[in-house]
């Protein structure tokens, strides 16, 4: 791969030069400069906000630069469209994937660009030129199966071998990972790896350190729009690439005391919870929480979580067991009542639950205490009491807003997370339910959240984590829950399992 | 003054002068003179104090109607039914004004009103319900509501409460008791409509309801996760819009028609829509823009007589000025403005079962 050649301008397929892109008065990218070999891994690493999703869009013809050069191939390009940037060879795999999925695998990769036999669609010749594009590029895919039945890293690889079938020689994936589990996080980094060794050059979007150090040859940092480190990654680890991203050391392992467990705040015994579509999701599940304490729910996502902690907040009705609270039975009462007796809930997906995108920072501070004393009296809200809460928790908990009367949507991922924590973590609470706390947040507010969550721990609250990110699990809790098929495996001492352990156990391989 | 307060007015004022001009184009391409429209309608609608009453008259339902759709949309539903509503409120309020004469003018006329409130909210509690409960989409219900209610309001009028000795149908008058007169020169019912228009900009703005309302229409999974009750809300938001609707219903029974006729209301509830979108769902927008509909309505008999134009134009000015609102691209690109001013445009409605 590249590091073996150090030849400067050798095969290199894609190079920007001094892209700048202005919003108004906000830089979004200022000189950017970068090259991108052909076989090559390179990394984009960046905090939220500081310049990687504008940077793509200039890339793949969404934007145009105000300054600066774009080169493919040596020659200078200007791209007007994502049409424009396929035709020089350079395609796009976003988080979200732009599939249809009641068609199958092989009419999404050929949609817009059909093989035809005597003006109909040729079904034959599409599979088969999946098929081809598949063992070509060691990307295992079932070219008749429809989308919508197929696990999410499988889909994922419907959309690149699409992006393959276009002709695509420069593959920019971003933030592949956020969607997937540990496992299929694995399979997506051996083919990319793959993908490189057949020539093409890849750019890998993503705030994840681990995945940086494992599966890729160069990072190219990005901070505040401009590039702050471009490094072999071997000459480089994740300390020091974390210090990049964020512009000071940050402290990676979270420092915390042992725990002192107290009296258990959460016991939960036979469990029943159906899912969305109606089935049985949580099947009989059993479940302490003490004070003190944070327990992490490990397991492969899908595995019940989701219903687990909409049921315990209230969020969602139980089909049997028993879930008791500081000793009192919860059957029946709501969200608020809960929310009353100290449950804070940091929600798995906070766009959906855990904020309104269109109001105000300083709302969403308060809502889901927008009707209590002093936010309002007599059923009339009090702006000026909202206000000065508001600024107090934007302070404590250094939320990045312009104001309190910024839209909540308009803050980078990472500081509407803050919001959230900042809301579930003001009050006194005796359980807290946190759902993939820092899921697409970057480097410097994981660290803060993480404090947070201990910090919350110490002061004796119960808190249960559900996290799909191991180490994230190993690093925070005291005690791991192995969660699968709707029911606890296994509960380990936090101290001495093992990711492998845990990792057999999530996979239904160890006899549990 | 602080002038961003009115940037939201850029859009909505910009659309009724694109409009207004193109109205006047047509009027010139047909033979009339479009200055001697413009002068119809001043006369009409703003030359004297009768002019001013009468647009003030023809406003005061539209202020109701666009109430009652905006409490809708700011909860996310989209109450097509506001026309419905507003006859069955105009229709009980009628009878009520007829039948239960020698009642002292201080309780008859609030009980016709109470009355009209009460039954135009009805229509609109079922759809609310229907939508809470079952999922069944609003915009459905209210539209085969509105059917119903055009039939049977029909027949009421026209079969059991229909004028004896007649044969027009429609309701006897509605006794002096019951009648809304004026106050000061001004309809009463125009200062009742400011009044509401005041309390309903209260409630959205200022009370825990208004921000229960306004959280479940922005976001009802974020709403269900504080633990506002969204089923609660949609049931209420509806009530209350079609309240609002049955209450316009009411004024223009008691303050200008004297009875129930059909027709007489034909068109009002949909105005309203025409109403929310123009003061894009903003209660404190609602008097001007019903102002400006209640002239070009009022001074459509002397568009014909005066000068000759069809009054067909003022619909055609008004859909026009929906369109530009509805579709702020296009208005953004004819007169070149600028990209996106505002943060966000009028998102009136959601798709179905999102």
């Amino acid at each position: 791969m590249s590091d073996s050649e150090e030849q400067p301008g050798a095969d290199v397929v894609l190079e920007v030069r001094g892209l700048t892109k202005r919003f108004g008065p906000v830089v979004a990218d200022s000189e950017v400069t970068l090259q991108l070999r052909r076989g090559e891994v390179l990394a984009l690493l960046g905090e939220n906000g500081a310049g990687k999703s504008t940077l793509v869009k200039m890339l793949v013809g969404l934007l145009r630069p105000d300054a600066g050069e774009i080169r493919i191939g040596g020659d200078v390009v200007r791209l007007r469209s994502p049409r424009d940037a396929i035709g020089r060879g350079i395609a796009v795999v976003h988080q979200h994937f732009q599939l249809v999925p009641v068609m199958t695998v092989a009419e999404n990769v050929v949609l817009g660009a059909e093989p035809t036999r005597r003006g109909l669609f040729d079904h034959r010749k599409a599979a088969a030129e999946v098929r081809a594009l598949s063992q070509r590029f060691g990307l295992a895919v079932e070219p008749d199966a429809v989308v919508q039945d197929l696990p999410i890293g499988m889909q994922q690889r419907v959309e690149i071998i699409k992006a393959l079938y276009r002709g695509a020689e420069i593959l920019i994936l971003d933030e592949p990972t956020a969607v997937l589990t540990p496992v299929e996080t694995d399979e997506l980094l051996r083919i990319v790896a793959e993908l490189a060794e057949r020539g093409v050059g890849i750019i890998f979007i993503t705030h994840k350190l681990r995945e940086v150090m494992n599966g890729t040859d160069r990072v190219v940092v990005l901070r505040d729009g401009r590039v702050v480190g471009d490094v072999a990654t071997a000459d480089t680890d994740e300390a020091g690439l974390a210090a990049l991203m964020v512009g000071r050391p940050v402290v990676l392992h979270v420092d915390k005391e042992p725990a002192t467990p107290g009296a258990t705040v959460l016991e939960i015994r036979g469990l029943e919870v159906d899912d969305d579509r109606g089935r049985l999701a949580v099947r009989g599940l059993d479940l302490d929480v003490r004070a003190g304490e944070i327990l992490g729910i490990a397991g492969v996502q899908d595995n019940g979580q989701r219903e687990l902690v909409e049921a315990i907040c209230a969020m969602r009705p139980r089909r049997a067991g028993t879930v008791v609270l500081a000793g009192r039975e919860v059957e029946g009462l709501d969200v608020r009542a809960l929310h009353d007796l100290g449950v804070a809930h940091i929600p798995e997906d906070r766009d959906k639950h855990g904020l309104v995108g269109g109001y105000f920072v300083a709302e969403n501070l308060v809502l889901n205490r927008f009707d209590q004393a002093p936010f309002s009296r007599w059923g009339r809200r009090d702006f000026a009491a909202i206000q000065r809460w508001a600024r107090q928790l934007i302070a404590d908990f250094d939320v990045r807003t312009p104001s309190v009367y910024a839209r909540t949507d308009a803050l980078s991922g990472g500081n509407k997370q803050k919001v959230v924590v900042a809301r579930e973590l003001s009050r006194e609470s005796v359980l807290l339910v946190a759902a993939q706390p820092t899921r697409g947040v970057d480097v410097g507010s994981i660290e803060f959240i993480h404090q947070q969550l201990v910090a919350a721990r110490d002061r004796g609250v119960a808190v249960l984590l559900v996290s799909a990110e191991l180490e994230e699990l190993f690093a925070l809790s005291d005690r791991i829950a192995v969660i699968r098929e709707g029911r606890v495996a296994a509960v380990l001492d936090a101290k001495s399992a093992t990711r492998e352990t845990v990792g057999l156990i999530m996979a239904g391989a160890a006899g549990h | 003054m602080n002038l961003d307060r009115l940037r939201p007015a850029i859009l909505p004022v910009a659309a009724v002068v694109v409009a207004l001009t193109i109205g006047a184009v047509i009027v010139a391409v047909d033979g009339s003179s479009p200055l001697g429209a413009a002068t119809a309608i001043w006369v009409a609608a703003f030359s004297g104090p009768d002019a001013i009453g009468a647009t003030l008259e023809k406003a005061t339902p539209l202020v109701f109607a666009g109430l009652a759709v905006i409490v809708g949309v700011k909860a996310g539903l989209f109450n097509i039914g506001a026309q419905g509503q507003l006859l069955v409120g105009a229709i009980t309020s009628a009878y009520a004004g007829y039948r239960f004469a020698g009642l002292s003018p201080l309780v008859h006329l609030p009980l016709c009103l109470l009355i009209g409130v009460v039954f135009g909210a009805l229509p609109a509690w079922l759809a609310g319900v229907l939508r809470a409960k079952r999922g069944v989409h609003e915009v459905i219900v209210t539209i085969m509501l509105n059917t119903i209610i055009f039939n049977l309001t029909d027949w009421l009028a026209g079969g059991p409460w229909m004028e004896p000795g007649q044969v027009i149908s429609r309701t006897p008058p509605i006794v002096g008791s019951a009648r809304m007169g004026r106050v000061a020169g001004l309809p009463t019912g125009f200062v009742l409509a400011m009044l509401v228009t005041v309390a309903v900009w209260f409630m959205l703005e200022h009370t825990t309801f208004g921000f229960r309302l306004a959280t479940v229409g922005a976001n009802r999974h974020a709403a269900h996760y504080a633990g506002i009750s969204v089923g609660a809300v949609t049931v209420a938001a509806m009530t209350l819009s079609g309240a609002l609707a049955g209450l316009g219903g009411a004024v223009e029974s008691l303050g200008v028609v004297g009875r129930f006729e059909p027709g007489f209301n034909a068109g009002l509830g949909f105005d309203g829509i025409t109403i929310a979108l123009l003061a894009r769902v903003s209660p404190r927008a609602v008097v001007p823009a019903a102002l400006f509909i209640g002239a070009l309505r009022a001074s459509s008999s002397e568009l014909q007589a005066g000068a000759h134009v069809a009054p067909a134009i003022v619909d055609v000015v008004l859909g026009v000025a929906l369109l530009l609102v509805a579709a702020p691209l296009l208005l953004r690109w004819l007169l070149r403005m600028p990209p996106s001013l505002s943060t966000a445009e009028v998102q009136f409605t959601r798709g179905w079962g999102s």
